[in-house]
């Protein structure tokens, strides 16, 4: 299978090193080879599974159970202003 | 008394002989002498550890026990806890304090559990090995210069070589019954469902679920019934999960009655065939049990892996697009523009095994190979759930070898991805059909454990237990100890 890594890796927002592509070229070929597999099996009319059991999600009522926690959830963030996540301007 | 199992500790600390202070000093004074050695722990915080069992010991003063009370349990770096780091062994994470605790945490420390820190893992649990880690490879206690397993490597080591009588992993392909296997102690996957999986960092959706690693069955058994039942704040976590007996399961000594299933496609050439042979030698155990030991075939089987790396590299491309930068976690510096700041800050922050899945679920899921790669792999999934719901019409549980090998050397597999892939072999189904699977001691081949895999029904872990407790009666493979890290304290 060929894989256009560099296309993939933008897609996946990783900028990647020329060596770094250089090696993951083969690898994802390689694994891309074995999965292939899956095509010798025949699914026609299978349907598929997105959750391994046939159970319907549960739900909750419909009310605020969450505090205002923005000052805790903000700490962690690398760069704030103002209660705000700064980013280099995306805008001219 | 380090070697002690925890419900042996228990009886210990009710009645006295001991206090949570003690075992805390104790297993703090081990993780002090063999860490180094082992790099099973990553975050460590002796001084909380220590107030954590005083608290628990002054608790005891003025009110009944709770089921964990004073007994040190360690959790992967996986888990969110709100009292120092929590990493997921990934350099992206440098830094970060989880605002919340875990479910799982939280469940902890109501029963009164003494956390005594964050073990090794895999980064972001993808791996077989621990050895892609950003903190360095985890080691083997049975011989250091091989690896514990993956990706619970970390709490496999740390329990296996008694620097904590139990410890918390996840399991999203067999990372806590593979590295259990691999150290001969006993690991546990409860049920897709049964157990919350907030404030666990996630890796697959649709595949994770945290579980116990642990000396005994019993054991195991402690911790699933304190941290297991539903959770409102996570929509996966099953609000009707059939209730179980956990402890009483543990009682059974005999398996008379039981039917056994051994699928054909477990047993296969290509495996390690002294490997095989423990196994083997531990289902003929059973029968002298009173086990009925039945040939089954799960024809899907050797699709399983493939499926697997599309469905659970998808599912992490999407979970780890989080890691963006800008609200936690790791950022390049002097960012051009918001494409570089995202773009530098993943290459920088990610280890070359998550950028390899990353990519490989961002290709299964981009516009024109969806249907032929996720939606196939959800197909062949379905057929592997049919697989085992038939087989399961003829026996009451299966039966399989955990891991094809023993624990390879470090080092060894660690530049060609698809052989660490295929290790994984014996335990990624169980994942993809949601199913309860249990790893424990059954031989030693190469002067390494060998681990014997239990499966069960949907929700049926006392089924598990009862089997596994049975054989863990009749046997003595779960009392053997690494030497060079034994016979202390």
């Amino acid at each position: 299978m060929d894989i256009d890594v560099r296309k993939t890796a933008m897609l996946a927002r990783i900028a990647l090193t020329d060596a770094e592509a250089a090696e993951l070229q083969p690898q994802l070929s390689s694994i891309l080879g074995y999965i292939e597999t899956l095509s010798e099996v025949n699914t026609e009319g299978v349907e598929a599974t997105a959750h391994p059991h046939d159970t319907a999600m549960p739900l909750r009522a419909n009310v605020v159970t969450n505090s205002n926690r923005r000052d805790a959830l903000q700490a962690v963030a690398p760069k704030i202003e103002s209660g705000l996540y700064v980013v280099p301007k995306v805008i001219e | 008394m380090a070697y002690q199992s925890l419900s042996e500790l228990k009886t210990r600390l009710d009645s006295g002989e001991t206090t949570a202070v003690d075992l805390a000093r104790l297993y703090l004074a081990r993780i002090e002498a063999h860490n180094e050695t082992l790099n099973a722990f990553v975050h460590i915080d002796p001084e909380h550890v220590l107030a954590q069992a005083e608290g628990s010991d002054n608790y005891r003063k003025k009110h009944a026990a709770r089921p964990l009370e004073g007994l040190p349990i360690a959790v992967k770096d996986i888990f969110c806890t709100q009292d120092g780091p929590t990493r997921c062994c990934s350099n992206i994470l440098e830094g970060f304090e989880a605002p919340y605790d875990a479910h799982v945490i939280s469940k902890l420390k109501q029963a009164g559990a003494v956390l005594v820190g964050k073990t090794n893992m895999d980064e972001f649990a993808m791996g077989s090995s621990t050895g892609t880690s950003a903190f360095g490879p985890c080691r083997n206690p049975w011989d250091i210069e091989r690896i514990p397993g993956g990706s619970s490597g970390g709490s496999a080591s740390a329990v296996s070589a008694a620097l904590t009588p139990a410890a918390l992993g996840t399991d999203t392909g067999g990372s806590i019954r593979q590295p259990a296997a691999l150290t001969g102690i006993v690991g546990l996957k409860p049920t897709y469902g049964r157990v919350s999986r907030r404030g666990i960092i996630a890796f697959a959706s649709s595949l994770d679920q945290a579980g116990p690693m642990t000396r005994t069955v019993k054991d195991a058994a402690m911790i699933t019934a304190a941290i297991e039942g539903h959770d409102s704040l996570d929509a996966t976590s099953v609000a009707d999960a059939p209730a179980v007996d956990w402890l009483g399961a543990c009682d059974k000594t005999d398996m008379k009655g039981l039917r056994i299933g051994k699928p054909a496609e477990y047993f296969i050439d290509g495996m390690n065939p002294e490997v095989r042979k423990a196994v083997e030698d531990a289902l003929a155990a059973c029968e002298k049990l009173g086990a009925e030991v039945i040939d089954i075939s799960l024809p899907h089987t050797k699709y399983a892996v493939a499926a697997y790396y599309v469905i659970a590299p998808s599912e992490a491309s999407a979970n780890l697009s989080r890691y963006d930068g800008v609200r936690f976690g790791h950022r390049c510096d002097n960012p051009q523009d918001l494409l570089d700041l995202y773009t530098r800050s993943r290459d920088e922050g990610f280890g070359s095994e998550v950028k390899r899945r990353i990519l490989t679920g961002t290709f299964a899921l981009s516009s024109g190979y969806y249907d032929a790669y996720y939606l196939k792999a959800q197909q062949v999934r379905t057929l592997i759930r049919q697989d085992f719901a038939e087989a399961f019409e003829k026996v009451d549980i299966i039966a399989t070898p955990t891991s094809p090998v023993p624990a390879f050397k470090l080092g060894e597999n660690m530049d060609d991805p698809l052989t660490m892939y295929l290790s994984d072999i014996f335990t990624i189904a169980v994942n993809l059909a949601g199913l309860p699977g249990l790893s424990q001691p059954c031989g030693m081949v190469e002067s390494m454990p060998v681990g014997l895999q239990w499966i069960a029904p949907a929700w049926k872990e006392d089924t598990l237990l009862q089997a596994a407790s049975a054989y863990e009666s009749a046997t003595d493979w779960h009392t053997q100890t690494p030497s060079a890290f034994g016979g202390e304290a």
